[in-house]
């Protein structure tokens, strides 16, 4: 028989069908509505996972986030997760679950040894050995590594979509228990738009989890009165509803994330999103976050079996699922005893240890009525533990302090112990919130400090048990009013009657007031000395020992201690462990409590997936990847394309069989030679408009541009105010007061900034205006001896592109193919060329008919590759290849560039500084290799004479590099120290991968000096 | 103070470990000392350290806000390398590295530096003429550096995504580079700067400096003055705040700086994997956790947080990179306040006040110099003349113009 | 993430826009006059303070204007923006009620 502790009835899973599931090989049984938790308790399975540092045997702890045992590996190749709590994991039908950090199986674990060890391994020990010999931590580290880690990550591509999206609401109610709902519904009511996000699978918060006819609200029980709730929110338009969905991230500005579980529960095999992550930008947050309860630490604590008393209550009342027969609930207030009460209702057989002295009240009455046998003034010594199953428990007569047990040991039968120290409010998204907390002394827990926060839109309302409000009535009427507070200051009237939010709660008494403030329990040894381990975070096995030990080193900061220890930082981030570890540390520092300040709560609340945060934008959708209007025929003709920025540039065009130094030899060898097209669309292009475009010109560019005349072009050097050059570029007067600017592909967007931040808060009055164009136009560069030939074919009229008509450095307006066009006599080669600008649609038509003209005449596109070997042959640069941000337009030797009579423009004062304007400075040379067939590798480096020592005194490295095909030599463009008085020297090329080679300094053009061809 | 070792380990295990002596002193701060370092980061208590073990200087005290190593110390991802372009910066960083290598020994604490390899990724041509000069650079100042194919890569990181949206070419690595515990430096040097007498004040926050005829005398503090002829600041993000309470700016701007970690997992990732194009920087804690940093933000903030928006580029480029973590879940997430350097390297520097001396800006990177920079500066501070390697640092290059600048370096335009 | 309020926009979320360092920085009217260190004064240092901080931001996934914001940098809260060239409101630097406590 399967389900052994599933109870006949009572819960809310669907008993009439059945789902299987297969948990480390075996196949189980469940219902809907069960998570792998309840599901695997119901068969009995206590043992579920190891532990992070000594492989400890580990069960259920809790029913939630809180989880800080019950990790598994949920299913298997790509779909395969780590780490997952079983907790949290909706059962679906077919769901595969491994445990995890054990080798060779859960039972039979070779890391289990560590606890064998663990007598030498307490906190920071390794911080303290292998250190032998001096570089043995690599050695070591191997091992530790393996050791360390819980689950595997996955090995094959995710098949899952995510979603994501951006909300906007009036009020976003963090948790949907008594105390979120009533605060959604007043808000709802009012009209406001309101988001209701709630982690669990269904709302009502801990509500599902008292039994049926314990819980009473407005006269309806409250299982009732939760469904009416929803139904009601259902039927209200501007409210959505979010289950499943844990807000993880409170960030500035009321920016929430929240992550919704959307598919998994239909198995991994779903099509749609399995999360969606939810970026809420809420105008008013109501936070009813709840809270988490607080476990007592004992002697081998963490023994499985070992269970909240909370969760306890959750197993029973919501999943239907009794996990143990004899039950023992160790607590230290009111609160617990309800779990006893439950648990003997159900049928278990139940005996209660308190460490208080005397209890007293009304649940510890119906507890003594229920038969329960109850030991006071008593703490659990030790627990028997043996073959995966608590088989018993010892507990010893506590002294007034609490610091000691003393008498005989009382043997006590029972298979599970729930322990419930209170309750600490879930004050993570507050404090992601910036707000503080302060310690409450009645209630023994941190709560928000309203006051923390500035009173304003900004600040978040804090409703029910996450801030220090445990009784239900009090949620309700909080929530209540948190909720028409939020609305009502957004300008939205609430038109309903106050509701009837009278509730009545069997054994409400689970707001600490009757709490002994002792959560560490000792045992016959003092805590740490002897084999019994005390536990107080269950996750990354940090003992109370270890907080001893770092408080006794000095780690007594709260930071320290969680560092030192590691305590809070697993996966659960110290949900139940946090508070424990904090009183250890005050009593360490005999300090009261509250002057301590909880270690800051990070996001996200819970881990939030990865794939979750990225969304959409992953694959192809990563990145935006710009083409130009001739792509198409790029791709068509087999062109290999470089990114360049966002841009795909063709790289090269290969031809038949060639490779990638052929098909650029032939690129290059055209363009001097026949002619040859260039796709130069991605260029960035400026349009400049207003009577004082002169006046910007003249301040962002070096040189001078009054005597610019209409239809003539301009080569300019852009600096940003350290001096340094940033961009060029071509720059044509289209009108008097309207110009052409061009820039770099990738410095398109720095420079339209830049000029418009000199605009607009510097020179307001400066009567300029720039728009971007660099996707209006697309751009076709005919260059080569043939160039006029191929584009006279495609003019109305021959004289419109003749020498003596359109000189070198002007633009004419023409029709090109039919096309409508703006020319430019301008030349990166060069050669003479024509830049073909024609509007972006007819970018593809343009290249097809130059194309075909240009076939008559040898034509053939080129790419980058070849354009920058041209333009290497002539001497020009490349920013950001030639120059890397700590070059001058001295150091380019273009000092013809800076003009003489301007007073001012961007940079120009940096140009003076002492070191900028000293000599020596590395300068832009050409280098000839000494053997004319070697290739210098770019990225090498000049050294004045070849040695093998290092370091080696370096006076530049090698930019620009190629072979020309035209030269029929190996040229190159360097950065070398006072470079220009060095022409003729031979210096030795240091090359990136090994290997040197003699060059000598040169001048930086190598091809037609006085420049006729690109006149031509 | 007993050393530690295997052994003491095993010795102290027989009681429990009760009886371990405290780490360092949590003295009362002296009227007068020769030195004060304001800030107990891992750079204030390296300067320290190196003042009294190397200089002589051992009546040293330093002094933190909060709690030592509760800075950038604390919050980094862990990175250590020395793969930097111009020989200034080449030699300050791996002047670091070699002491890194003999780092827990010299310590006698476990600082774990793990020389696991680190791989800067080329997505573009740009790219691959960028680590080009750089590896060349390196190798010529006597660095190691090795250039990859992306079959190599591949080897290195099986994960990995050569081709995805912006294509892996190449990757230059620096074996000797990789992480360190950034806990354990911080801890470790106070631990042995603490035994050498330096005293370590926790929770005392300077308010002021005592200044006379242009020179500092002491600094003022929520415990009293304490007196010094000589001050060293090193508060990283604060640092401006220091210089504006000693009178003086300085170029740099404070931005928030964000990192995450994963849930811990079984080895997944050996070596430290950076890509400026993809950005992201990514590697796996001893503890399994994938460590990933995200950019800084780009406005002024002291707050120690950040915007979602940085996560999600940063998770963005991981995922890009490495497709199969897209499952895995971030854990932590965490802001750092940096000081940056608009050329992207620090300041170890003298300053307008006589004996006063910064060392900060440190911006993104300053980890990895822990060490070489607590080294230089102790030795500057010592001498009255700052060291040869922390020359090139100084605040007058931003009057001159010499910017060390490996911003610029690696910008990309064509 | 900040919700910032762009002057001519309205609020909008923080990354529709850039932040481009701190306000109010006028460049020389004549930089020759200036020596060295002065430029370098200018180009480079900022105050950098812990507290109210003007700042330049840009639309720049919106209107791509220019505008300034008083910020406190301890907090992250954004105190006014205002168009570049309006005077600056007046806001006292005050202690963040984080701090207080």
């Amino acid at each position: 028989m399967t389900q052994t502790r599933r109870l006949a009835e009572g819960g809310r899973v669907q008993r009439a069908k059945v789902i299987r599931f297969w948990f480390d090989d075996k196949k189980y049984e469940g219902h809907p509505g069960d998570t792998l938790a309840s599901a695997l308790l119901a068969n009995g399975v206590t043992l579920v996972a190891r532990s992070f540092k000594y492989h400890r045997p580990r069960g259920i702890f809790s029913a939630g986030a809180e989880e800080p045992n019950a990790l598994v590996q949920l299913e298997s190749g790509a779909h395969t997760e780590p780490n997952r709590r079983a907790t949290e994991v909706e059962l679906y039908d077919g769901l595969v679950a491994r445990s995890q950090n054990c080798w060779p199986s859960l039972r039979f674990d070779f890391g289990a040894v560590n606890s064998r060890l663990s007598r030498i391994l307490p906190a920071g020990f390794y911080y303290k050995t292998f250190m032998w010999p001096r570089a043995g931590w690599m050695f070591y580290e191997k091992f530790i590594r393996k050791a360390a880690g819980l689950g595997r990550a996955p090995k094959q591509s995710d098949p899952a979509d995510y979603d994501k999206l951006h909300a906007h609401c009036d009020v976003l109610v963090v948790g949907g228990g008594p105390a979120g709902l009533q605060a959604a519904c007043a808000a709802g009511a009012s009209g406001a738009r309101v988001i209701l996000a709630d982690e669990r699978m269904e709302f009502g918060g801990s509500l599902p989890d008292i039994a049926p006819g314990d819980a009473n609200i407005g006269g309806l029980p409250a299982g009732e009165w939760v469904a009416r709730r929803v139904r009601e929110l259902r039927r209200m338009e501007e409210v959505t509803l979010l289950p499943r969905t844990t807000v993880t991230g409170f960030y500035d500005g009321n920016f929430l994330t929240a992550c919704e579980r959307a598919g998994e529960r239909f198995g991994p095999h779903h099509h749609g999103a399995k999360e969606r992550l939810w970026k809420i930008r809420a105008r008013r947050v109501v936070l009813a976050c709840g809270a988490i309860e607080r476990p007592l630490v004992f002697a081998d604590n963490d023994r499985p079996g070992v269970m909240l008393a909370g969760a306890l209550r959750a197993y029973i009342n919501r999943f239907g699922v009794l996990p143990g027969r004899r039950i023992l609930v160790l607590t230290n207030h009111n609160g617990g005893y309800r779990a006893a009460l439950d648990a003997a209702r159900a049928g278990a057989e139940v005996s209660v240890v308190d460490v208080r002295a005397a209890p007293s009240g009304a649940t510890v009455e119906a507890a003594r009525a229920a038969g329960i046998s109850i030991l006071a003034g008593h703490a659990l010594s030790a627990v028997d533990y043996a073959r995966g199953r608590i088989r018993g428990a010892r507990a010893m007569e506590l002294s007034e302090d609490g610091r000691a047990v003393h008498g005989e040991a009382r043997a006590l039968q029972c298979d599970l112990i729930a322990v419930s120290g209170g309750w600490t409010p879930a004050v993570h998204l507050f404090s992601q919130a910036r707000g503080q907390l302060e310690y409450c002394d009645a209630q023994h827990c941190f709560v928000p400090l309203d006051a923390s926060l500035p009173d304003d839109d900004a600040r978040p309302a804090c409703a029910g048990a996450c801030r220090g409000s445990f009784r239900l009535a009090q949620c309700l009427a909080e929530g209540h009013a948190a909720g028409l507070a939020a609305a009502a200051a957004l300008g939205f009237k609430s038109g309903n009657d106050a509701p009837d939010l009278t509730a009545a709660e069997m054994h409400d008494e689970s707001d600490g007031s009757a709490l002994r403030p002792l959560w560490i329990l000792p045992c016959e040894h003092p805590i740490g000395a002897g084999p019994k381990k005390h536990f107080h975070e269950l996750h990354n096995d940090a003992t109370v020992a270890d907080l001893a030990l770092a408080a006794r080193e000095g780690f007594d900061a709260v930071e320290h201690l969680k560092r030192y220890t590691t305590t809070g930082m697993g996966t659960d981030q110290g949900k139940t462990s946090n508070l424990n570890a904090l009183a250890m540390l005050a009593e360490l520092r005999g300090a009261p409590l509250g002057e301590l300040r909880p270690p800051t709560f990070r996001p996200p609340y819970t881990p939030l997936t990865f794939g979750a945060v990225v969304g959409h934008e992953r694959r192809d959708l990563f990145a935006q990847c710009r083409t130009t209007p001739m792509h198409e025929w790029h791709v068509k003709n087999g062109a290999v394309f470089e990114d360049v920025g966002d841009w795909k540039r063709p790289y090269y065009f290969p031809a038949q069989g060639e490779d990638m130094h052929a098909a650029v030899r032939r690129e290059c060898l055209a363009a001097r030679n026949a002619a040859v097209l260039l796709d130069a669309s991605t260029l960035g292009k400026i349009d400049i408009r207003g009577e004082d475009a002169v006046k910007l010109l003249n301040m962002v560019y070096t040189n001078d541009w009054d005597s610019l005349a209409i239809g003539r072009c301009r080569y300019g050097l852009m600096l940003n105010e350290h001096g340094m050059v940033f961009d060029d570029g071509v720059t044509t007067r289209l009108g008097e007061h309207h110009f052409h600017m061009t820039t770099t592909t990738g410095g398109a967007a720095r420079v339209l900034n830049h000029l418009e931040e000199w605009l607009q808060t510097e020179w307001p009055d400066c009567k300029a205006y720039c728009t971007s164009v660099t996707e209006q136009w697309a751009v076709a560069s005919l260059s080569g001896p043939r160039s006029r030939d191929v584009l006279t074919a495609l003019c109305d009229a021959p004289h419109e592109v003749a020498r003596e008509s359109f000189p070198f450095m002007s633009m004419r307006e023409m029709r090109v193919a039919g096309i409508p066009a703006r020319v430019f006599r301008v030349s990166f080669t060069g050669e003479l060329a024509f830049e073909i600008n024609v509007p972006a649609r007819f970018g593809a038509a343009l290249w097809r008919e130059l194309m075909r003209a240009g076939e008559a005449h040898g034509i053939c596109a080129y790419g980058t590759e070849a354009m920058h070997v041209l333009r290497a042959e002539k001497g020009f640069i490349i920013v950001g290849q030639d120059t890397d941000g700590s070059v001058t337009p001295l150091d380019l030797g273009m000092g013809r560039m800076i003009s003489k009579s301007k007073k001012d423009f961007v940079g120009k004062r940096s140009l003076a500084r002492s070191d900028t304007a000293r000599a020596g400075r590395k300068q832009l040379v050409g280098l000839l290799s000494e053997d004319p067939a070697r290739v210098l590798p770019e990225g090498s480096h000049v050294v004045e004479k070849w040695s093998r020592r290092r370091p080696l005194k370096m006076l530049g490295h090698v930019s620009s590099s190629y072979f020309s095909p035209n030269l029929g030599r190996s040229i190159a463009l360097a950065l070398v120290a006072d470079g220009f008085r060095r022409k003729g020297e031979t210096l030795e090329i240091a090359f990136p991968r090994g290997g040197h080679h003699r060059a000598q300094v040169a001048g930086t053009v190598f091809l037609d000096a006085d420049g006729a061809r690109a006149r031509g | 103070m007993s050393r530690y070792s295997l052994f003491s380990l095993l010795r102290h295990s027989l009681d429990y470990h009760r009886g371990w002596q405290r780490a360092w002193r949590n003295p009362q701060p002296k009227r007068a000392y020769d030195v004060v370092i304001v800030g107990g980061g891992g750079h204030g208590l390296a300067t320290a350290y190196y003042l009294a073990s190397e200089c002589g200087v051992a009546n040293v005290a330093v002094v933190e806000k909060g709690w030592l190593g509760g800075g950038n110390t604390g919050r980094n991802t862990t990175i250590v390398r020395s793969n930097y372009l111009w020989d200034e910066s080449a030699r300050l960083y791996d002047h670091a590295v070699k002491l890194w290598e003999g780092l827990s020994r010299e310590l006698n604490y476990n600082v774990m530096f793990s020389q696991r390899g680190l791989l800067h990724l080329a997505h573009n041509v740009h790219d691959m003429q960028e680590i080009a000069r750089r590896g060349c650079a390196i190798g010529l100042n006597g660095i190691d550096s090795e250039f990859l194919a992306p079959a190599q890569v591949a080897k290195m990181v099986p994960f990995i995504n050569l081709h995805g949206r912006y294509p892996v070419l190449g990757a230059l690595l620096q074996r000797r580079g990789g992480t360190a515990r950034h806990d354990a430096v911080a801890w470790g040097y106070a631990r042995a700067a603490d035994k050498l007498g330096v005293d370590i004040i926790q929770n005392c926050e300077v308010t002021g400096f005592g200044m006379e005829r242009g020179a500092v005398t002491g600094v003022h503090t929520e415990r009293g003055f304490i007196a010094a002829g000589k001050v060293g600041c090193v508060v990283a993000g604060h640092c401006g705040v220091l210089a504006q309470m000693a009178g003086f700016r300085l170029p740099l701007e404070s931005v928030p700086l964000q990192a995450l970690v994963s849930e811990p997992l079984k080895p997944a990732l050996d070596c430290v994997v950076m890509s400026g194009s993809v950005h992201a920087y990514i590697s796996q804690s001893d503890k399994g956790e994938l460590v990933i940093g995200a950019g800084s933000d780009a406005y002024n903030s002291y707050s120690q947080r950040g915007g979602f928006d940085t996560i999600e580029h940063a998770l963005g480029a991981v995922v890009e990179l490495y497709p199969v973590f897209s499952r895995l879940k971030m854990l932590r997430q965490w802001g750092g306040v940096v000081d940056v350097t608009v050329d992207r390297s620090p300041l170890l520097t003298k300053t307008p006040v006589g004996g006063l001396f910064f060392n900060c800006g440190w911006g993104t990177g300053g980890f990895k110099a822990t060490p070489g920079s607590g080294h230089v500066f102790a030795h500057s501070i010592a001498r009255g003349e700052m060291h040869p390697i922390a020359a090139p640092f100084s605040l007058e290059r931003f009057h001159s113009g010499a910017l060390v600048d490996e911003g610029a370096a690696a910008a990309v335009a064509h | 993430m900040l919700l910032i309020k762009c002057p001519w926009c309205g609020a909008r979320d923080q990354s529709e826009f850039s932040c481009h360092g701190e306000a109010h920085i006028a460049r020389p009217e004549n930089p020759a006059a200036l020596d060295d260190a002065q430029w370098g004064d200018y180009v480079f240092f900022r105050s950098n303070p812990k507290g109210l901080h003007r700042e330049r931001w840009m639309h720049a996934h919106g209107c791509r204007r220019w505008f300034n914001a008083a910020r406190d940098t301890r907090s992250d809260r954004i105190l006014a923006t205002y168009k570049p060239f309006e005077s600056p409101p007046k806001i006292k630097d005050q202690k963040s009620p984080a701090e207080k406590s």
